[in-house]
């Protein structure tokens, strides 16, 4: 399982680098949100996997063969965040059209020299 | 010691003084600024009788002894002559300087930067440690540079400054690594102990690399060829700037570098070889220049490059008599040169012009400075009974000794002074001899402050040649036993008896005298050639290399710096991808791959979706499509954290997800359709890169198989939960109590970007815009 895992976190990361290579904001975007699934993939795998009960405190029986928390707690912090970054960038995305009239992102770069 | 630091230290006040000076004292200030420097002169000149006796002194102050970098003082004969030139003729320039200035705007700054030059330059002298001169070395650059562009409005003056700035820096630059050479052959930067181990560094390995590096300091600044160019352009500089730095003191620089490290260096073949051509070819170039040059500036600013040739010639000559002749030819420019310059100046300024075709019999209007400007002239020609003669006949003298390639340096020196009779008997029959003759207005009386300098410098000239002994005793003995200690006396006279360097002294005049009467004719015509066939400039070569650079900068950093951001993310991916697969392999553990139990059925179909998910959202072209796909990935992750015990992170994950897809879906909405704006090349290679990225990706994850996933920290907080923090959930109260300064952070980053996309969404569109 690992393996497996271990691949499609690689096809995960391979498809957000190629939609972040792209010249249209809209996939970009949708390429950091490929990227940050990939990553807390990565992070829950990197903690090791155990098909087990949810980690609880003071339960004798669980204890032995329980998940590792602290991967789990980074996770959630990084769903949070990443879904703060996601808004962000959607308003931008949104703002970017209104002032440019495209999704192009190399017209950033005609931009700067106006 | 102490007395000459203080005094350092007095002019530097000065200095900066010297606005308030100048813009209070009115016309009294220039002359308060000069009698500044005269003290320095005359306090200075305390010392020579004890360098006569051969003393020395020195004064350190350590600064970083580890690096061998002090700051020491160093007097001894060599010194104290190149000290008193700088300061005697500091006080005649800035004297002409206060009359000559007068009309410019913003000349509290000009004395303010000139004075800095007379520290800079007297430090430079005095400095006693290999680094403490190269600081005042390029410390006299940076005075050059802006006293060169003093009229900074002239285009013409800013090129010229940066021009000198660039190749004098570019020298000082190859001076300090040849420093740092020479350092690491003898262990040491003081002078006064280099000067001991000449043996030790003419033997060395690195000898030859050091030489040329320091050779290339001391020939960027005394305006050697092929580095010359850039003195004919300083020329943009006021008058008293030419004077002073341009032909008296800073071009020396050079030379009084070639004379402090000739007993360390010196002698061996390669600099006698490098110093003899280059300083021939110098000096022959010059002459003929000067000779078809028309502004009187001009003229001078070639001269002044054919006189640096001579006294490198003279060093790399390298014999008891061409040393000799060295110390004594500074001494004789230094005077007649720097007078020349004042003159040239106060022409310009009573005639309004210095072109030589156009001015004529300039006696009449200014008997006095002609009368300085004559006695100068023949100074230069070498003609008795100035100093300048004694000068020319020691020069002779010198080349006549010499074996070998001799003759050839004897014909470029003979045709050398020849140029320079000429050149002077032009000057003084066409400009100040004969009928008046002017451009324009009417050439004016030049006022006391303008003529006394060139009177004192020209009287100083006429007075060693008629009585040298003194001077040679005081100053010139003492300066020539430092660069070789195994001269111990030097007798000067005016006649030397008839023998053959008299006879070459009386062919020259005559050879000169005949070009003279045909310079009227020749002129012209040279002035044509130079400007019809010899179309090479190594000013403008040297503009066009520079400007080839600065173009090839630019192409090489639009190159770089693409300004495409897909290209900037593209370098990153790349060069991680690469570093990190060299580290994978590097470390790769040969254990093998834990790849865990064999995946259970509706594990490998939830893999599957995850995979078509990401594989639909990169090929598909509707927007919608792509935006589902991601929420379909970002669900099939979710269901795994289900199955691997993580029951918090699927339920956020899953809420955060359909928060996205619904924020996304909204504004998506507003943008028009995807359209393809690359084409297929571009696409293949993202592709590659992409695949590459993502391998890398894989190999981590199997890479962090092979450590030990059992951490201690988890279990620290899986034993405290329920004690410290009376919690059961652990991983909430790893967020919430733990580590509740984390998630406060975290909250923060939320309050923030919930601020930007309000400020994004509520912000109006500037007029004009697509909106």
């Amino acid at each position: 399982m690992e393996t497996l895992l271990a691949i499609v976190i690689g096809i995960l990361y391979a498809a957000g680098v190629y939609l972040l290579l792209r010249r249209s904001i809209v996939k970009l975007i949708l390429g950091i949100l490929f990227f940050s699934h990939a990553t807390n993939l990565l992070i829950l795998v990197a903690g090791g996997l155990v098909k087990a009960q949810p980690q609880f405190a003071g339960d004798a029986s669980l204890t032995i063969n329980s998940t590792d928390p602290l991967p789990q707690a980074l996770i959630l912090t990084a769903i949070v965040i990443g879904f703060g970054i996601t808004a962000f960038a959607l308003a931008l995305m949104y703002r970017f059209y209104k002032s440019t009239g495209t999704e192009d992102l190399d017209e950033l770069k005609e931009g700067e020299h106006k | 010691m102490q007395g000459i630091l203080s005094y350092l230290i007095l002019l530097l006040i000065t200095a900066f003084l010297a606005p308030v000076i100048i813009n209070r004292a009115g016309k009294a200030a220039s002359w308060l600024l000069g009698s500044v420097s005269v003290a320095g002169f005359f306090y200075l000149l305390r010392f020579a009788a004890a360098t006569a006796r051969g003393n020395t002194l020195s004064m350190t102050l350590e600064w970083l002894p580890q690096l061998h970098l002090n700051f020491t003082l160093y007097l001894d004969g060599l010194s104290l002559f190149f000290a008193l030139l700088v300061t005697g003729m500091g006080a005649m320039v800035l004297v002409f300087a206060g009359k000559y200035m007068q009309p410019y705007p913003q000349k509290d700054r000009f004395f303010l930067l000139i004075l800095l030059f007379e520290f800079a330059m007297l430090a430079l002298v005095l400095s006693g440690n290999l680094f403490t001169l190269f600081i005042f070395w390029e410390l006299t650059s940076v005075s050059s540079f802006l006293l060169v562009g003093f009229s900074h409005e002239k285009p013409e003056a800013r090129n010229a400054a940066l021009q000198a700035l660039l190749i004098t820096v570019a020298g000082g630059l190859a001076m300090m690594a040849g420093f740092i050479m020479l350092g690491q052959i003898a262990g040491t930067l003081e002078i006064n102990e280099l000067l001991k181990s000449g043996e030790l560094v003419r033997s060395h390995p690195h000898y030859s690399p050091a030489l040329i590096l320091i050779l290339a300091g001391a020939f960027t600044k005394s305006a050697q060829f092929p580095f010359h160019f850039w003195l004919p352009g300083a020329m943009q500089a006021p008058s008293p700037v030419s004077a002073y730095l341009h032909s008296a003191t800073m071009v020396k620089a050079g030379i009084y570098l070639l004379m402090r490290l000739s007993p360390v260096m010196g002698g061996t073949p390669e600099w006698k070889y490098i110093l003899t051509i280059t300083g021939a070819i110098t000096m022959i170039l010059g002459g003929y220049f000067a000779y078809s040059q028309t502004d009187f500036k001009k003229v001078l600013a070639y001269t002044t490059i054919s006189a640096l040739g001579i006294l490198v010639l003279m060093l790399g000559i390298d014999t008891n008599i061409s040393i000799k002749a060295a110390v004594i030819f500074m001494l004789v420019h230094a005077l007649y040169k720097g007078a020349l310059f004042m003159i040239a100046g106060l022409i310009d300024k009573s005639a309004g012009t210095r072109d030589l075709r156009k001015l004529g019999g300039l006696f009449h209007v200014m008997p006095e400075a002609s009368v300085a400007a004559v006695i100068s002239l023949l100074s230069m020609a070498g003609l008795p009974p100035m100093i300048g003669f004694i000068g020319k006949e020691l020069i002779y003298e010198a080349k006549i000794g010499l074996p070998e390639i001799g003759n050839w340096l004897m014909v470029a020196g003979v045709l050398t002074n020849v140029i320079m009779v000429a050149i002077s008997f032009a000057l003084i029959f066409h400009l100040f001899g004969g009928k008046l003759r002017y451009a324009g207005r009417v050439p004016t009386r030049p006022a006391f402050a303008l003529w006394i300098g060139p009177a004192i410098l020209a009287g100083t000239s006429l007075l060693i040649g008629l009585f040298p002994s003194r001077v040679a005793n005081l100053l010139l003995r003492p300066a020539i036993t430092f660069i070789r200690p195994s001269i111990d006396t030097l007798s000067l006279a005016l006649w030397h008896g008839f023998n053959e360097v008299l006879l070459m002294s009386l062919a020259t005049i005559g050879a000169g005298i005949t070009l003279y009467l045909l310079y009227r004719k020749v002129n012209p015509v040279l002035t044509n050639f130079n400007n019809e066939v010899i179309t090479f400039r190594f000013a403008n070569a040297f503009n066009r290399t520079m400007d080839l650079f600065l173009k090839l900068t630019k192409k090489k950093t639009s190159l770089i710096q693409s300004g495409y951001q897909r290209y900037y993310l593209m370098a990153i991916f790349i060069m991680t991808s690469v570093l990190a697969w060299y580290q994978i392999f590097y470390t790769w553990q040969g254990n093998g791959i834990n790849t865990g139990p064999v995946p259970a059925i509706f594990e490998l179909l939830i893999a599957a979706l995850i995979v078509s998910a990401a594989v639909v959202a990169v090929a598909v072209k509707s927007r919608v499509l792509a935006i589902l796909s991601m929420g379909a990935a970002g669900y099939g992750i979710g269901m795994l954290f289900l199955i691997y015990g993580a029951i918090d992170v699927a339920i956020t994950m899953l809420l955060a997800e359909t928060l996205v897809l619904v924020l996304f879906m909204v504004v998506v909405f507003h943008l028009p359709k995807f359209t393809n704006f690359s084409g297929r090349g571009s696409r293949i290679r993202d592709a590659v890169i992409a695949i590459f990225t993502g391998s890398f990706m894989t190999g981590l994850v199997l890479k962090a198989g092979q450590m030990d996933p059992a951490g201690r920290v988890s279990a620290f907080y899986t034993e405290n939960a329920l004690p410290l923090a009376h919690g059961k959930n652990v991983v909430n109260v790893i967020l919430v109590d733990f580590r509740a300064l984390d998630t406060l952070g975290e909250i923060t980053v939320l309050v923030i970007a919930a601020i930007g996309v309000a400020a994004l969404l509520k912000l109006k569109s500037k007029k004009g815009s697509a909106a």
